[in-house]
């Protein structure tokens, strides 16, 4: 490999970073899997409220843990 | 006792064409086929509780503002067309609704959350828009409706 080819490769490796983000995490459309019953990752909610409760009280932010929120844009 | 057979019947057949009234599943979806039409844009999906309390209200609207050109279209955004089916047979919509399982057209209209409604005027450009469906923002979701259509197109 010659280095206008490695050079060449680098800078097109660069330009694939350039997306950053944009394509992370679920569309607000997209929860519908997420929303069964099936995919909660805890069978009892009061249990997974509790705890998340004491997660972001303790930690002095909310969310992070899991992906709260029912998709409405409210929090 | 034929007066009284003529008024049941009357009634039989309206309860009848009330509960057949069903929502009607549009084969495309472009803005351009409502043209001079005041369009409302509602995106839903079965898993979403909000949509559920949205429902009777947008028939309410389909209903007082249909004659005056409104034309409400509910985009469904389930993967699974049959759980929208199962949703509407438990929340019945009274208008139209498209099917939109890859979410084309929410990328289009950029959602941030569900449900999302557009109001487009009679020219086609959004003039209102909200995210979510709060009981105590309905009458400023109805006063945009007013609005345009009052306007001429």
């Amino acid at each position: 490999m010659n280095k206008r080819s490695s050079k060449v490769i680098l800078v097109l490796s660069l330009f694939t970073l350039l997306s950053a983000c944009s394509s992370m995490g679920v569309k607000p459309w997209e929860r519908d899997v997420l929303a069964r019953e099936d995919m909660a990752l805890d069978s009892a909610p009061m249990d997974a409220a509790f705890d998340d409760h004491i997660y972001f009280s303790k930690e002095a932010s909310s969310g992070g843990q899991t992906f709260g929120g029912g998709g409405c844009g409210c929090n | 006792m034929l007066l009284r057979q003529k008024i049941f019947s009357v009634a039989l057949l309206l309860t009848l064409s009330l509960s057949s009234q069903a929502e009607e599943w549009l084969s495309k979806f472009d803005l351009q086929q409502y043209q001079g039409q005041v369009v409302y844009l509602d995106f839903w999906a079965s898993w979403c509780g909000p949509c559920r309390k949205s429902f009777p209200w947008l028939n309410e609207m389909e209903d007082r503002y249909k004659k005056d050109g409104l034309i409400i279209v509910g985009v469904n955004l389930d993967s699974d067309i049959e759980a929208a089916k199962r949703f509407l047979k438990n929340v019945p919509a009274d208008f139209r609704v498209f099917s939109d399982p890859d979410g084309e057209l929410a990328d289009q209209y950029k959602l941030i959350g569900m449900p999302s409604s557009f109001v487009i005027d009679r020219n086609g450009e959004v003039r209102h828009r909200h995210v979510g469906f709060k009981k105590s923002d309905i009458d400023s979701y109805e006063t945009s409706i007013q609005e345009l259509l009052k306007e001429a197109s």
